[in-house]
């Protein structure tokens, strides 16, 4: 697979404001197919934000985000379906089994590949809970039936807000086969988490080093 | 196998079906509302056939508006707290298809029920026999426009924490056409006049609120939402 | 906002207009000018009006009060579009100045509106023998009342200025979109209702003595409400710019003198 030049995601002189007082100026970086960009930062510094600007929930108060080279408003659909974001809250719905849940998320994403339902629940962990409805699932485990969601997208961006969150140690590891896995095949993480991962080609990003400085 | 691309419609109306099935008892609550405070009606006005069944349509009318209103602020407050909102933000499908899909299960689950039991409270306060049909007919109508425009000002206050009085002040000025038109049919067919006019603005009100509503939903939620 | 800032030349008034701090001082020349226009036309209006026309021949002086009530409902009417319009600018070219004047706008026209009301309650009781009656009209008001609260409380409902002014500002589209709606519906519902025996002198039936004040004071409204909203608008742009240097600036040289 020849690696394109144009990067993958590029995102140049990034601010964000809310309400007159700025959260970050400035970011700028790229990532090419390949790379795992880790956002650090202080509680506070906006890696939330940032992720959610990426994902164009959020508009930013100046600077652009780029997909393949074009501005994500320009190409919203093509960017959208090559884009998988996990945040905070795990989307999970406690009334509905792991099984159902995955299937809704699965079924309004645009891109996923053959795995089945089952055999991703399995992979993450969760043989045996599959028609358990949520609610009598740990965090740990409503994260776990999100996360499932990695196995089956054929997204190529993966944005994921502090996906180790309740998991255990197992999990992590597991998670950063993904990522491995992920890359190799030509794909691109960007996350936001306080652990040191224990992959080698992770690149990293402080947010604090960005914060503007409220006068 | 193969996921084909959709619009989204069905997956969110699907979902929301599924979760009103798993909560059959809130999904109760507005029909139980709707029968008790009907019962007040008698009680605080009069047991006299005559008297009730002249305020019949417009009674059953009001206290189906309450419920609905009752509902329709719990539409996207699930949602927002756990998470899938922010997913619907960024599916690539546009907006106001999951949207209306979300509304359809809205309706399905109250105005379609306050539908069926109204005959039942038409018994019980004496309406006269020719404004069955027209009630089942409006209300049909009538709840699918309340759910539409309900979504717009659920949207608009997702993010508050106590949005639900709130929600009831935006959206109350906007239901008057639709309780005029409504009672405007029963009461059209009770004096043995054609009830077919009011019905019809009824379903020209439907007609704009389903191409408007998601669309002004939409716009909210991009801004409530995120903030 | 990429495509107006390519430069061409007509659309540099519109960014001029959309800087609160252009608009600020811009009007602050304009204001005395307007103000003294308002008080001028009002006066007139008022005096014609009360002292001057003729007296109705079924309503007596009564009907005098037609020279409050009319234009506030007018302008009562007008000013929802001109604050649905103004947060439209808002959601389309992203200034921050139109928000401000919607913000603005909203509770000018809430007390439009009440005034309206209220002196239609105070003529009712002589012309039909009750304050209150469901005439269609009244009614229209009244739910245009509530359309105001609603836009008012939504503003104030969120601490973030920007989902405030976003979020009101699509609950006035909406509200504009149904107002015709509502306004015709509740017309319909009125003539359903009500046959038409109680029928007030419409417009184009009154006579020229009477019309021609009605006139000035519509016009006389217009201004005052330019003045109000201009006034209002000046003060939302201080408090929502009081961190930039040029407010910090004005408020030094206010204080130093």
């Amino acid at each position: 697979m020849s690696v394109s030049q144009t990067p993958l995601l590029s995102v140049e002189n990034l601010a964000f404001e809310r309400d007159d007082s700025g959260l970050f100026s400035a970011v700028s970086w790229h990532v090419v197919a390949g790379d795992i960009l880790q956002i650090e930062g202080a509680n506070g510094s906006g890696k939330t934000t940032l992720l959610r600007l990426l994902t164009g929930s959020l508009q930013p108060s100046a600077g652009t985000i780029a997909y393949l080279g074009q501005s994500i408003s320009a190409c919203r659909y093509n960017y959208l379906t090559d884009m998988l974001y996990i945040g905070h809250q795990p989307a999970v719905k406690l009334n509905l089994t792991a099984e159902e849940n995955l299937r809704w998320m699965v079924a309004t994403a645009a891109k996923s590949n053959e795995l089945s339902l089952n055999d991703a629940l399995i992979q993450v962990g969760l043989a045996g809970y599959t028609d358990i409805p949520c609610y009598a699932l740990s965090a740990g485990q409503h994260r776990r039936v999100a996360l499932a969601r990695l196995l089956i997208s054929d997204a190529r961006l993966w944005y994921l807000d502090e996906p180790f969150a309740a998991i255990d140690k197992q999990g992590v590891q597991f998670l950063q086969s993904c990522f491995q896995q992920h890359v190799e095949r030509g794909g691109a993480v960007v996350l936001s988490t306080h652990q040191d991962l224990a992959l080698s080609n992770v690149r990293k990003y402080n947010l604090s080093a960005c914060a503007e400085q409220v006068v | 196998m193969a996921r084909k691309m959709n619009s989204g419609f069905v997956a969110w109306l699907r979902r929301d079906l599924l979760l009103a099935y798993r909560r059959r008892g809130e999904v109760a609550s507005p029909v139980l509302f709707f029968m008790m405070v009907s019962t007040l009606i008698p009680l605080g006005l009069t047991p006299e056939a005559a008297r009730l069944g002249e305020v019949a349509a417009g009674m059953i009318w009001v206290m189906a508006l309450l419920a609905t209103l009752l509902s329709v602020d719990g539409m996207f407050a699930s949602d927002y707290q756990d998470g899938s909102l922010e997913q619907m933000l960024i599916t690539p499908q546009l907006l106001p298809l999951p949207l209306l899909g979300k509304i359809t299960a809205h309706w399905l689950t109250t105005g379609l029920p306050l539908t069926l039991v109204s005959p039942l409270l038409g018994l019980m306060m004496s309406l006269p026999s020719a404004g069955y049909l027209p009630l089942l007919c409006s209300l049909a109508l009538g709840t699918a426009c309340l759910s539409l425009v309900g979504a717009v000002g659920a949207a608009l206050t997702v993010s508050l924490r106590k949005g639900g009085l709130l929600l009831s002040l935006l959206v109350m000025p906007l239901y008057m056409p639709v309780i005029i038109f409504g009672t405007a049919t029963v009461s059209y067919a009770v004096d043995g006049l054609n009830w077919l006019p009011p019905l019809a603005l009824l379903g020209a009100l439907l007609a704009a609120s389903v191409a408007l509503c998601p669309l002004a939903a939409a716009g909210a939620l991009r801004v409530t939402a995120s903030n | 906002m990429t495509w107006l800032s390519n430069g061409s030349p007509s659309w540099q008034w519109f960014h001029r207009l959309g800087s609160p701090r252009w608009f600020y001082h811009r009007s602050g020349r304009w204001l005395p000018w307007l103000s003294l226009a308002a008080l001028l036309v009002l006066l007139n209006g008022l005096v014609w009006g009360l002292a001057f026309a003729p007296e109705d021949a079924k309503q007596g002086n009564s009907f005098r009060i037609i020279y409050i009530h009319v234009p506030a409902a007018f302008l009562a009417q007008s000013g929802y579009f001109i604050m649905a319009i103004a947060g439209a600018i808002g959601l389309i070219w992203k200034m921050k100045i139109s928000y401000m004047v919607m913000k603005s706008a909203a509770p000018i026209g809430a007390v439009l509106t009440f005034i309206a009301l209220f002196t239609g309650a105070v003529w009712g009781k002589p012309t039909w023998g009750a304050y209150w009656v469901w005439d269609a009209r009244i009614t229209s008001m009244l739910i245009l009342l509530f359309l105001y609260a609603g836009v008012i409380a939504l503003q104030y409902a969120y601490h973030s200025v920007d989902a405030a002014s976003k979020a009101s500002a699509i609950l006035a589209l909406v509200g504009t979109v149904n107002i015709p709606i509502i306004n015709k519906s509740v017309d319909w519902w009125y003539t359903l209702h009500q046959p038409a025996t109680i029928k007030l002198t419409s417009a184009p039936s009154m006579h020229m003595d009477m019309f021609m004040p009605l006139l000035v004071m519509i016009v006389g409204f217009y201004l005052f409400y330019a003045v109000a909203l201009i006034l209002h608008t000046r003060n939302e742009i201080l408090r929502r710019e009081r961190k930039t240097s040029w407010v910090r600036e004005l408020a030094n040289a206010k204080a130093g003198r």
